[in-house]
Formats: structure tokens, C-alpha cells, sequence
């Protein structure tokens, strides 16, 4: 079966794209690569890639989990907003920052509860139950930010958005963090094997012993702390919470980074660092775009470009159609996304 | 009788819901309760009503079109740049812009078809580009001062008890209209309620699969095309980031109204009435004016909870009963 984690000649691909965007940067600007230190920080358009797309990168760690079960996650944009709110509300109100961040992802962890109980146990669609949350959310934030744009100047809490740790910016440090004790959760215990079984078949799943609402209620949960740690990271960059447009689209590019990471939408496989691979193609192909001196209006089009290519390579339909070469793989396995990216890097 | 009543439950409940809103509404406010204020519900939210009967159709076919509010955003762009930048006359404008967001619908539907790929994904990817495409035209606010936006803005019918219905409202309620003879009293309707319970034994059946999907993808594109020209009358401009999150409003009409999204069970009166009712919940926080506008999005997000858990409850007891139309 295709089910097992993806081997080493499956990554290429997208290692291959993320390398041919990162190439194509270079040559568009050839500072590309230049990375230097100052104030005990590392500087330069790498650097600021991986920053810039550490929000997304978080979001597709817990989105992953959830497209695996078969599942999707539309709330993350909503919770960024919530727990931001919370968080620079607070903030200015004076709590401390231990007592910020408890309550921030105590939203997140209360936000991903709600949906995974609608998915678990009411049975509810994912798309549609974590359509209640997008919905709500984003209400929900302004009700606590009062509808105003909240801003703060406390430097403990900006120092998640544009601290370092090590000199290396915070926000990639929180996202190796969660991608390691994620990976960890998974993969080391039986949790991501359970996790795929219930994409695949969750009446089959629960038959052979698998406590299937539990597993749905967790990845939920763990989805919705991703997402309050990005939003988090957002609202401490800007020192400011904006309950409109924290977070706004980004589960959309979440779910993007997953799927050019090659996680199937039909659940029962994932790659935990392939989709953060896939968050910082999308990234470095905005950057790219930046450079090159288009407009960013493009931007849009190129993702639904890639969105579209790495979808069509993937369906069952098409692999069907082609001649197969030699050794091809089996059908409905992934095909390499290589054409789109190097393709979106000069629009 | 018991099975139609089980039947209609869903719209009964949800038309109910908007009754008694608006006579709470009304005895809130006297002047609720006025021709002036149903009329300007119907004007308002006409734009939401063309788009969420397209997104009937499109959920009743057991799909989902999230670029809605992206064609409705691209076509006011598209009128402004023709009519203000181009010279076009607003009619030739309109001929174009509804062929653009019907032909865009049409291809989305087949690929969705021919690549059997979940239209969830597919539609997100058409959301991008038809605000991508917007974008590229101009970014900013095109004001359209064409004197047939004038004359066709002042255009309504009266009627003598007081109502007065403008265009946009007038059109809401002939494409209301002709959807719902559409869907219960033709081929087409049938065939989409057959795709939506079961796409292979429609499959089977002969239904003609991908004609309907095309053509139902298309009909939510060119709908959502003409609620653009509606919503550019609306508002004199064209904007790209116009419409932002109709999409997810004219799904939210669609469960409130009693579809189910599983497809092959609903009615396109049901969806009307949901739109009208988050309408409604917004006429009353303008009224109260005390209350702030993030209190319609909590509103609408727990209505949504209340209806899914209602069908849910509802679909629970007559497969208990083991009634018929449960599966449907």
C-alpha cells in the first residue's frame, strides 16, 4: 500500500521545487543568499522567508494532521484572530506574559475542542462545522478587542513576533518547536498511524479498536493550538491585534501548503515536513514575486496556478489518461510538483 | 400527509424562524414593520439571493463553490474597467461580464468533472484566480458614472399599499422564481437532486453526469456574474476585494434554509428565507443601534449551529422511525 510515510525519493520533489524557487530568487536578486548579523539577529531575504512564512508553516503542521483524518480545518484564520485579541487585550490591560500566553492558547485549545466535538461526535461535515467557527471567530474577536484595533508596547510579548533565540528570529524557532513535538506525537508513538487509519476508513478504524473520536477530538485540538501559536506570532509582530484581518485567507494557505507538501485531500497519508516545505515554497515564491518587481496582485494567480497543477498531477483521472512510463509509480500516488513552482518563481 | 409534513419540516421551521423574528423585530420597534423596511430587506440582501440560489443548485448537485464571492468581486471590476475605462456601453458590459462568469463556472465544473477532483479544492483554486484576475485590472475603486446606472437605480415598481421593489430586488425574486421552477419542475432538476443523492447510481440511471455538473457550476457562475452586475448597481464601483466572504454567507443561507449539503435534499424557497433572515438580524442591529456588527456574525455562526444540529436531529429521528425521506 502507498500508506507508509513517504520515502526519501518521494520528498524530492518538492525539496527539488522549494531549491528551483529559492534559485529562481537568486537569480532575479542576486543578495538573495547574503545573510548577515547584526544586533545579535540574523538578517537577509532567506532568513526573511523563513520568518514571513512561519505563520503558514504553523498552520500547515496542525492543518495536516487534520486533512490526514480526512478532515479540514476552515477556523484557523477565526482562532488567529481570537487568540491575537486575546493576547494584545490583555497585554494592554497588564497581565503578565505567562498569564497571556495561557489564556491565548487556552482559546486556541477551547476553539479546536468545539470542532473537533462537531466533527467527532455530532457527526457534523469538517467543512461545515469549522465553517461555524470561520463564521463566528472572527466575530468573536472583535467582541474582544471591543472592534477596535488593539495595540500594545509591551516588549515581552513583541518578543515573540521579533526577538531571537541564538540569533535566529523567534517565530522559526516556535515553528521548529511545534513541528518537533508534533513529529514527536506522531511518530513516535502509534498516534499518527491511528490518525491515518481514521482517513482512510473510520468505521473500519473504530471496528479494529481504533478510539476514533478521540483521535478526531485531538488533532482538532492540536489544530487550533498551531493556530493560536501563529496568531500569537502575528499579533506580536505588529504589536497590534486587528480581529478583521489577523489571519485573513491564511487557511486557505494553509491547506495550499499541505497539499503541495503532497498530503492527499482523501486523508490517510501525511508529511509533517513536507508541508512546512510547502509553506515555504509558497512563501519564497511571494518573496519572489516582491523582487521581481511585480505586482503582488499576481500572487494570487500564480498559488491557484500551482494549486491547480499539483491537483491535476495528482488525480486519479489524469494518471489514467497518460501513457505510463517505465517503473511508473502506482496509480493515485503523487507526481512531482516541479513544473509549477520554478514555473510561478517568474511569472 | 405525515411524510409531506416531514417533508417540509426543515423550510416550515426555518420560515417560522423568520416570522418570528421579524414580529419580534416588530414589537421592538414600530417601525419595523413597515413597507419601507421589507423593501429595503429585499434591495440589500439581492445580491446575496441571486448568488446563494446559484450555491443551492451547486450544494444540491452534492458540491460547493466557494468562488462566488471572488466572480461577484471580478465582475464589478470587470463592468468599471469596460464601462469607465473602455467606453463600453453598460448593457455590452453586462452581456460580457455574465458570458466571463458563466464560461468560468462551466470550466471549473469540468474540471472538476473530468479530473474528478473534490470541487472544494477545485473552486478554492477558481477563488484565487478570479481574485487574482480582478486584482490585475486595477486595484483600486473605480466609481461607474454611466447615466444608465442612474436611470437603472431609479427604476422600481410600485405598488399602491406602499411597497416599492427596485431592480435589484425585482431580480432577486424572478431568478427565485425561475430557480424554483427549475429545480422541482424540469429535466435539469431532476437530474441534480439524482447527482446529489448518489452520483453512481445517478450514473446509472442515465443521467447525463457531466453535463449537469458543467451546467450546474456554470448556472452558480453566471449567477453569481449577474448578482456582480447587481451588486456594482448597488454600489456605483467596481472593487476587487468587493464581496469578500459571500461565499461562506450564501452557504450559511443554504444550511439555515434547510439543504443539506451532503447534497440531493433541499429547496431553493428555503434558501431565500435564510437569506432573508441573516438579513433581517442585520436590520436589527441597525435599529438597536446600540449593538455592535460583530454581534451579526455571532448571531449568524450560532443559527448556523442551531439548523445543522436541527437536520441532524431530524434526519436521526426519521431513520429511527425509519421513515422515508431520510436518506433523501
Amino acid at each position: 500500500m502507498t500508506l507508509s510515510a513517504p520515502g526519501p525519493s518521494r520528498n524530492l520533489p518538492q525539496y527539488g521545487a522549494l531549491i528551483a524557487v529559492l534559485l529562481a530568487n537568486w537569480l532575479l536578486f542576486p543578495d538573495f543568499f547574503a545573510i548577515r548579523l547584526q544586533d545579535g539577529r540574523l538578517f537577509g531575504s532567506l532568513i526573511d522567508v523563513l520568518n514571513r512564512g512561519a505563520p503558514v508553516a504553523l498552520l500547515a503542521v496542525g492543518m495536516t494532521m487534520v486533512i490526514a483524518t480526512r478532515g479540514v480545518d476552515l477556523s484557523v484564520g477565526a482562532v488567529m484572530a481570537i487568540s491575537g485579541a486575546i493576547a494584545a487585550t490583555m497585554t494592554g490591560a497588564g497581565w503578565s506574559l505567562p498569564a497571556v500566553l495561557a489564556a491565548s492558547l487556552a482559546a486556541g485549545l477551547l476553539c479546536g475542542l468545539w470542532n473537533g466535538v462537531l466533527v467527532a461526535v455530532l457527526r457534523i461535515q469538517p467543512i461545515i462545522a469549522t465553517l461555524i467557527l470561520m463564521v463566528a471567530g472572527r466575530g468573536i474577536a472583535q467582541l474582544v478587542t471591543e472592534g477596535q484595533i488593539v495595540t500594545f508596547t509591551s516588549p515581552a510579548l513583541a518578543f515573540i513576533g521579533s526577538g531571537s533565540f541564538l540569533t535566529v528570529p523567534m517565530p522559526v524557532v516556535l515553528t521548529i518547536a511545534v513541528l518537533a513535538v508534533t513529529a514527536l506525537l506522531v511518530r513516535a508513538t502509534a498516534l499518527g498511524l491511528m490518525i491515518e487509519a481514521v482517513g482512510v476508513n473510520r468505521l473500519s478504524s473504530a471496528g479494529a479498536g481504533v478510539n476514533t473520536p478521540v483521535v478526531l477530538v485531538a488533532v482538532y485540538v492540536w489544530c487550533g493550538l498551531c493556530a493560536a501559536v501563529a496568531g500569537l506570532i502575528v499579533t506580536a509582530d505588529i504589536r497590534g491585534a486587528d480581529a478583521n484581518n489577523a489571519g485573513l485567507w491564511l487557511e486557505l494557505d494553509a491547506i495550499l501548503a499541505v497539499v503541495v507538501g503532497g498530503t492527499s485531500l482523501l486523508g490517510g497519508r501525511f508529511g509533517l515536513v513536507l508541508s512546512v516545505v510547502g509553506a515555504l515554497i509558497i512563501q519564497a515564491m511571494n518573496t519572489g514575486i516582491l523582487l521581481s518587481g511585480f505586482k503582488p496582485e499576481f500572487n494570487l494567480i500564480v498559488k491557484a496556478g500551482v494549486l491547480l497543477v499539483v491537483l491535476l498531477l495528482q488525480s486519479p483521472a489524469l494518471t489514467l489518461l497518460l501513457p505510463r512510463p517505465k517503473g511508473a509509480r502506482p496509480i493515485g500516488t503523487v507526481k512531482p510538483p516541479v513544473a509549477p513552482t520554478s514555473g510561478g518563481a517568474k511569472p | 400527509m405525515t411524510g409531506a409534513l416531514q417533508r417540509f419540516l426543515p423550510l416550515i421551521v426555518t420560515t417560522a424562524v423568520l416570522v418570528v423574528g421579524f414580529l419580534i423585530c416588530a414589537a421592538q420597534f414600530p417601525n419595523f414593520a413597515s413597507w419601507r423596511v421589507v423593501a429595503n430587506l429585499l434591495t440589500d440582501n439581492a445580491f446575496l439571493g441571486i448568488t446563494a440560489v446559484g450555491m443551492t443548485f451547486v450544494i444540491l448537485s452534492g458540491g460547493i463553490d466557494l468562488s462566488v464571492g471572488a466572480v461577484i468581486g471580478f465582475t464589478t471590476v470587470l463592468l468599471a474597467v469596460l464601462i469607465e475605462q473602455g467606453g463600453w456601453h453598460p448593457v455590452a458590459a453586462f452581456a460580457v461580464a455574465l458570458i466571463a462568469a458563466g464560461g468560468f463556472g462551466a470550466a471549473m465544473g469540468g474540471v472538476i468533472h473530468v479530473f474528478q477532483m473534490p470541487p472544494f479544492i477545485v473552486t478554492l483554486a477558481g477563488m484565487f484566480i478570479a481574485r487574482g484576475l480582478g486584482f490585475v485590472l486595477t486595484t483600486d475603486s473605480v466609481p461607474i458614472n454611466h447615466p444608465l446606472y442612474g436611470e437603472l437605480n431609479d427604476m422600481a415598481l410600485r405598488f399602491d399599499f406602499g411597497l416599492k421593489l427596485s431592480l435589484p430586488a425585482l431580480l432577486m425574486l424572478g431568478v427565485v422564481a425561475a430557480a424554483v421552477v427549475l429545480a422541482h419542475w424540469t429535466r435539469f432538476g431532476a437530474n441534480l437532486y439524482a447527482l446529489g443523492g448518489n452520483r453512481q447510481s445517478a450514473e446509472l440511471m442515465g443521467v447525463p453526469v457531466a453535463r449537469t455538473t458543467v451546467a450546474v457550476y456554470g448556472l452558480s457562475g453566471l449567477l453569481a456574474g449577474l448578482a456582480g452586475i447587481v451588486f456594482s448597481l448597488y454600489t456605483g464601483a467596481g472593487y476587487s476585494l468587493a464581496a469578500t466572504g459571500v461565499e461562506l454567507d450564501t452557504i450559511t443561507a443554504v444550511v439555515i434554509g434547510g439543504t443539506q449539503l451532503t447534497g440531493g435534499y433541499g429547496y431553493v424557497v428555503g434558501t431565500f428565507v435564510g437569506v432573508l433572515i441573516q438579513g433581517l438580524i442585520q436590520t436589527y442591529i441597525t435599529f438597536d443601534g446600540t449593538l455592535s456588527s460583530w454581534w451579526t456574525k455571532i448571531a449568524i455562526g450560532v443559527l448556523l449551529f442551531v439548523f445543522i444540529l436541527l437536520q441532524k436531529g431530524l434526519l436521526t429521528v426519521w431513520a429511527g422511525r425509519g421513515g422515508e425521506p431520510a436518506e433523501a
